[in-house]
């Protein structure tokens, strides 16, 4: 029929070369910003202020229970806790979800030693300008931002534990 | 006729596409935020969620129909990373 | 080459410079299905397992493995027209890999199918990438195929035919309830494209039926053209609808329509119900006709119900049932499936030769089918 099929093939893979190379990994920033301040009812009941957190470092994570690389993350950040929490530590996990009690039903099942703050109507989501699923930012004792990774891949948990450790040593 | 009229929609709508994207890309925000996806997230808005049922039936009606192409979907989900 | 193909090429990678950047997508998940597949009607069974592995290796690359098995049958009216029943088996491997860069995902895969006569080998290379805030999803893809035609009772039969398939789809989210897809697909055929078991039939007072059978003559070449749109939208009480409409034109003539509409309802965490109905209709093939007024009439002849005018009406019902297991368990998630489609082909233009009337004049052909799925799936 044609000779096309090999200049067809030719531009294609023209095509998925400049497509890998002009894609860019998206990091996170890392100007000095402050964290802004919230308060959120959490799982306990009570509510819960960032702001009284001043002088531990903690770690904001949002995640869905729709998410699946938010539930792979969530037995990460309990082993994180549980080592780090003695030294100033702890991880809020803000969940999304538009029905808590999706995020409950799965909190049934994977228990976690950290506060789970529910963010419903998307407030404190906005604040942080969430850009993607799950979005993880590390914040120092003095309250300011110090990293924003947005995403999970298996992986980023050591990438994760190597910035609150240099952080707990400040 | 017909044909003509695909293959003019088809590339009308690919430079439409490029034009919207390549001008509107920087500027505007995405007006469905990655944590608003929950419903789209959910398994029954999946293009595709049996595939090897999918395709078993997309295979019954190809091989006694005339007609064959453009069927499946792509996308949607979690969006998640 | 071809304008639309030109556009296609070069616009692509130029899109994806002006492209909103956000972060990745993600592998198809891992999963394993097995299924039981039935087809019954017009006097033909066919049916057999199909199972899919799928593995995730790492963060970037997911592989996956098909096996799928046709045991074939009875006698459609095609066959018992000039033949009589007969028995056999299909078997087909299609092994893939997919491939994530960042918001870049491409995926290869290679199929082979395999009966007593007849061979076929493809392979297809897919990409498709998201971008403006994940809400847009761009693909396309390449499929390249090789057929080899042998016929059964002739050692020396040997043809064959090539393809070549172009695929273009948009995804594009509309709110947070609604999904808009649009997929365009060329495809061209090369080679010999007909069926050899197939014949045309056309006046002869000198047979006792009035008519004889000769074989079926199709051009060598075809390029065909689909265009289709759907659309999911989510109803709040966790259910949702979807349809979809696709045309169809070739150069052999053939013009079709589908037309497709959904429901999906849910009963609490673990039931899930699929409605639907769909409507295909497709005009003859320029060279098809059920009876020709005499042998060698025209360069190209074709009786083959599958050119001809006809209407297939179908609706059918799908049940899951789905466990989620405990975190602990390596298994997440486990369904069992039923599926069903009643079909209803009614031809316009073809008659049924069996029954016993004029010549020209017999009944037109209609009939029924059941496509039945039973599976099991995993996802892990």
């Amino acid at each position: 029929m044609n000779s096309k099929p090999l200049s067809n093939f030719v531009l294609l893979f023209i095509a998925v070369m400049s497509l890998t190379l002009l894609t860019a990994f998206t990091a996170g920033a890392a100007e000095l910003q402050s964290a802004p301040d919230f308060t959120l009812k959490s799982n306990s009941g009570e509510n819960l202020r960032l702001e009284e957190q001043q002088g531990n470092v903690v770690i904001v994570n949002f995640w869905a229970s729709w998410c699946a690389p938010c539930r792979e993350e969530l037995p990460h950040f309990d082993a994180m806790q549980k080592e780090y929490e003695d030294l100033g530590f702890t991880v809020l996990a803000v969940n999304v979800d538009e029905y808590p009690e999706k995020a409950n039903n799965l909190l049934n099942d994977i228990p976690v030693s950290f506060p789970v703050l529910f963010d419903n109507l998307d407030k404190v989501s906005k604040l942080y300008d969430v850009r993607a699923m799950p979005t993880t930012v590390i914040i120092d004792r003095d309250g300011n931002k110090r990293l924003t990774h947005y995403g999970y891949k298996s992986g980023d948990e050591a990438k994760y534990k190597e910035v609150v450790k240099a952080l707990l040593r400040e | 006729m017909k044909k003509q009229l695909l293959k003019y929609s088809m590339t009308g709508l690919i430079v439409s596409c490029v034009l919207f994207v390549s001008g509107c890309a920087t500027s505007i925000e995405p007006w469905v935020k990655p944590y608003e996806r929950d419903n789209l997230a959910d398994p029954i808005m999946s293009a595709n969620r049996n595939p090897v049922s999918s395709s078993y039936t997309m295979h019954a009606f190809q091989a006694r129909e005339g007609a064959r192409g453009a069927e499946g979907g792509a996308g949607g989900g979690c969006g998640c990373n | 080459m071809n304008p639309t193909k030109l556009v296609l090429f070069t616009l692509f990678p130029l899109l994806l410079v002006f492209s909103f950047n956000s972060t990745s997508a993600v592998l198809p998940q891992e999963r394993a299905d097995v299924m039981y597949h039935s087809y019954e009607g017009d006097g033909m069974s066919i049916d057999g397992p199909s199972v899919l592995v799928r593995k995730q290796i790492g963060n970037k690359v997911s592989v996956s493995a098909n096996y799928y098995v046709d045991t074939i049958s009875g006698a459609s009216i095609d066959v018992l027209a000039t033949a009589s029943a007969y028995e056999e088996e299909r078997t087909e491997h299609s092994v893939g890999v997919d491939f994530l860069h960042n918001k870049t995902l491409m995926n290869l895969n290679f199929t082979s199918s395999s009966e007593n006569d007849f061979e076929a080998r493809s392979v297809h290379f897919g990409i498709s990438q998201d971008f403006f805030g994940d809400l847009t999803t761009l693909s396309m893809g390449y499929s390249k195929g090789w057929d080899e035609v042998g016929k059964r009772g002739d050692e020396n039969f040997l043809e064959e035919a090539e393809r070549q398939q172009f695929q273009f789809g948009l995804t594009q989210v509309l709110t947070k309830n609604m999904i808009l897809g649009i997929n365009f697909e060329n495809i061209s055929d090369e080679g010999y494209l007909n069926n050899p078991y197939r014949s045309v039939r056309y006046i002869d007072p000198t047979a006792d039926r009035g008519y004889r059978f000769e074989t079926e003559v199709y051009p060598n070449t075809r390029t065909s053209n689909a265009a289709a749109i759907n659309l999911n939208y989510y109803l709040p009480y966790r259910a949702s609808i979807y349809g979809e409409a696709r045309i169809f034109s070739d150069t052999w003539g053939i013009d079709a329509n589908t037309y497709k509409l959904g429901y999906i309802h849910t009963f609490g965490d673990n039931w899930i119900l699929d409605l639907r109905v769909r409507q295909y209709q497709q005009g003859n093939a320029d060279f098809y006709q059920d009876l020709f007024s005499r042998s060698a009439e025209f360069n190209f002849r074709a009786r083959d119900k599958e050119m001809s005018s006809f209407k297939n009406t179908s609706i059918g019902l799908s049940v899951t049932y789905e466990y989620r297991f405990s975190q602990s368990s390596w298994l997440e998630k486990g369904t069992l499936n039923y599926e069903l489609d009643h079909l209803r082909f009614q031809y316009d233009d073809f008659r049924n030769v069996l029954a016993d009337a004029p010549v020209g004049e017999e009944p037109l052909f209609e009939f029924s089918a059941n496509v039945t799925r039973l599976y099991v799936s995993f996802w892990y």
